[in-house]
């Protein structure tokens, strides 16, 4: 136990023990090329290869970056490299709410850097079609250790989907993932996240994400398939008036999964606003749900929801905190732990539905947080992906 | 279409319904009358087979076929529905999803029966998440009419409805009932149509009676501290309670 957490079956990975010579992949001008069952990985997490109805496209594979491109005007896609070459003043929002010390896999991730992308609007620019991204380890048990620039410059507007997962054949690897976000006055910047690792692959996200006076960031992380472990913890600092930071997470914790995602939100100035919501179910594995906010002015407001349902044995850990600096903050949260009600079971069943329809009706609706400013594809991908998921965890 | 025969039944050891007999031949509808904690809704949920009622004598015959240990589902399946008088939310379950599910296999047009029972707004919200009581009332009506039981054992239906729903409330079940008398003109061509013989059976559990002013009976019972003791026309028995009370009603059976 530390910090009253049960650690007994968490291995920290260790960066040095992977493989550090990634093989380069090529760059793919025509994403209609690639290999078929690597488009279908990526469709699985929201990358859609067509590239229709998206704004811009980034695909890096492994340490190599395969395709980078911005189709619609107002949207900038490069890799991150490419940036800091083409933009002088790039380089100040490189770590500027991110120390490269703060742990041993951010130290590991800018020691060795793979390249990550650098995504912008453009100042009043509203991108109606969703900007997408890939991350994907297709070689088994190496690192990829990306850094990630986003700025939503003032009042602008951008939707982000993001998939991160690894080639069919790989089941064990590093993924160290540092992204800054950079939400300018006015701004809103939606970002949806969705994961599908291999079942022994270690996740290290560190995000930083900064919002000026009216910006707004929506945040959505859905993980729903095993994995090894996953440790992350975005911070937001809501910096001016008005700010606004929504996040959303759907878990999924199998047998031999880890877990431990949260938020923290950073309430610094007046009439700032934040909201914390999370679905978790444990079938076998270890969820730590947290959320944090930190009240610094009087007249901030926020609401912390964690819910949790544990189907079979696991350990689901809920940790909402809410810290009030001066009177006048007004913080709430709601934390549940437990098993599907018997009643609601019985209900549906005298409806005619079985006792497993039952069930797993019950668990679709759990985990249907309605996420808001999902593509409609997407969202039937994720409805799709959540009725698969609960019938394995059956 | 339903026989209890001397059912006994305990919640965690205590007694709380004792040698109770029952008939509700197909096509009638019986009243339940009982002053609160009498045990109507225990009776109700041990046809419906919920769990924490324990069946310890007697047997339960639906349709012919001894349910007394059937799992819920399966009565519902075989045609029993029921209405709630305060059903679980389920959180992220659309009605609209849920009434579907209610029909199965049938062909039913969701949105018009919605609009018979003034829940079109409803369709897009969780179920029960936040209705009032009387949305909550015309909710499970919903879900019935999907549902389309031969048996309707409805629960307090008028507790908690206002004046407007409640007129409302007893259309939708005297058509679940086929009971209804709402017909532009009846022809001759649809004359034998109103008297083909009904098949729809219904036990309406009522503390008040003010059910009764918007729905007909073929039988009236009293169920009292677990006996059921009176057996006669349902709007005598609700007079006899309305002038005398549950006390003297009791007395009456009792002599």
């Amino acid at each position: 136990m530390r910090n009253g957490i049960d650690r007994s079956r968490f291995r920290d990975p260790d960066p040095s023990k992977y493989n550090k010579s990634t093989k380069s992949h090529a760059y793919v001008e025509d994403l209609q090329l690639v290999d078929p069952g690597d488009a279908r990985r990526w469709l699985s997490v929201g990358v859609d290869t067509s590239e229709s109805n998206r704004a811009a496209t980034f695909i890096q594979k492994d340490a190599s970056v395969v395709h980078s491109r911005a189709s619609m005007e107002g949207v900038e896609m490069m890799p991150v490299t490419e940036a800091l070459e083409t933009y002088d003043w790039l380089k100040d929002y490189l770590w500027r709410h991110i120390s490269p010390e703060k742990d041993p896999f951010t130290e590991h991730a800018s020691q060795v850097p793979h390249n990550g992308y650098f995504i912008r609007s453009k100042p009043g620019v509203k991108i109606s079609q969703p900007v997408q991204s890939c991350l994907y380890l297709a070689e088994e048990g190496s690192t990829q250790n990306v850094h990630n620039i986003v700025i939503a410059e003032e009042d602008s507007e951008m939707h982000i989907i993001t998939g991160c997962a690894t080639s069919s054949h790989v089941t064990s690897g590093l993924h160290l993932g540092i992204s800054e976000f950079y939400v300018k006055k006015g701004a809103t910047l939606h970002f949806t996240m969705i994961h599908d690792w291999g079942e022994q692959v270690d996740v290290r996200p560190r995000t930083a994400i900064h919002v000026e006076a009216g910006g707004v960031i929506v945040s959505n992380y859905i993980s729903l398939r095993p994995l090894g472990s996953l440790e992350m913890n975005p911070t937001t600092i809501l910096d001016g008036k008005g700010a606004v930071a929504r996040f959303n997470s759907i878990l999924v914790a199998t047998h031999g999964s880890w877990l431990d995602v949260g938020s923290r939100v950073f309430l610094n100035e007046p009439d700032t606003r934040a909201e914390i919501i999370s679905r978790a179910i444990t079938a076998g594995g270890t969820i730590i749900a947290r959320g944090e906010m930190i009240g610094k002015v009087a007249g901030c407001k926020g609401h912390l929801e964690c819910k949790g349902l544990i189907l079979s044995d696991g350990l689901m850990h809920a940790i909402p905190e809410l810290q009030g600096h001066v009177p006048g903050v007004d913080m709430s949260h709601e934390a549940a732990v437990g098993k599907i009600d018997q009643r609601e079971i019985e209900y549906l069943m005298a409806r005619g539905l079985d006792e497993d329809e039952a069930v797993s009706t019950i668990v679709r609706g759990f985990l249907n947080v309605n996420i808001e400013g999902l593509p409609p594809a997407l969202a039937a991908e994720i409805d799709k992906a959540v009725t698969e998921t609960q019938k394995d965890m059956m | 279409m339903l026989k209890i025969e001397d059912l006994v039944v305990e919640i965690e050891g205590k007694k709380i319904l004792d040698r109770i007999n029952m008939e509700i031949p197909e096509g009638e509808t019986h009243i339940l009358f009982g002053p609160n904690g009498s045990g109507k809704t225990s009776l109700m949920m041990t046809i419906m087979g919920f769990s924490g009622y324990t069946v310890t004598g007697g047997r339960i015959v639906f349709k012919g076929e001894d349910i007394t240990y059937m799992p819920i589902h399966e009565r519902a399946r075989l045609g029993i529905g029921v209405s709630f008088q305060r059903p679980p939310t389920i959180a992220g379950l659309k009605t609209k999803e849920l009434v579907g599910l209610c029909s199965r296999e049938k062909e039913v047009d969701i949105e018009t029966l919605a609009d018979q029972v003034n829940l079109a707004g409803f369709l897009d919200r969780d179920v029960n998440l936040n209705f009032s009581g009387g949305e909550i009332k015309r909710s499970e009506m919903l879900q019935l009419m999907a549902q389309q039981p031969d048996l309707v054992l409805l629960d307090e239906p008028e507790s908690g409805v206002d004046l407007e729903n409640i007129v409302l409330l007893g259309d939708v079940v005297n058509s679940l009932l086929e009971r209804g008398i709402k017909c532009p003109r009846v022809t001759r061509e649809h004359a034998h149509t109103h008297l083909k013989k009904r098949t729809k059976s219904a036990l309406v559990i009522t503390h008040t009676g003010h059910i009764l002013d918007y729905i007909t009976a073929d039988q009236g019972q009293v169920l009292y501290d677990g006996h059921l003791c009176c057996v006669r026309n349902a709007r005598e028995i609700l007079k006899w309670i309305r002038e005398y009370g549950y006390e003297e009603c009791i007395r009456c059976a009792m002599v």
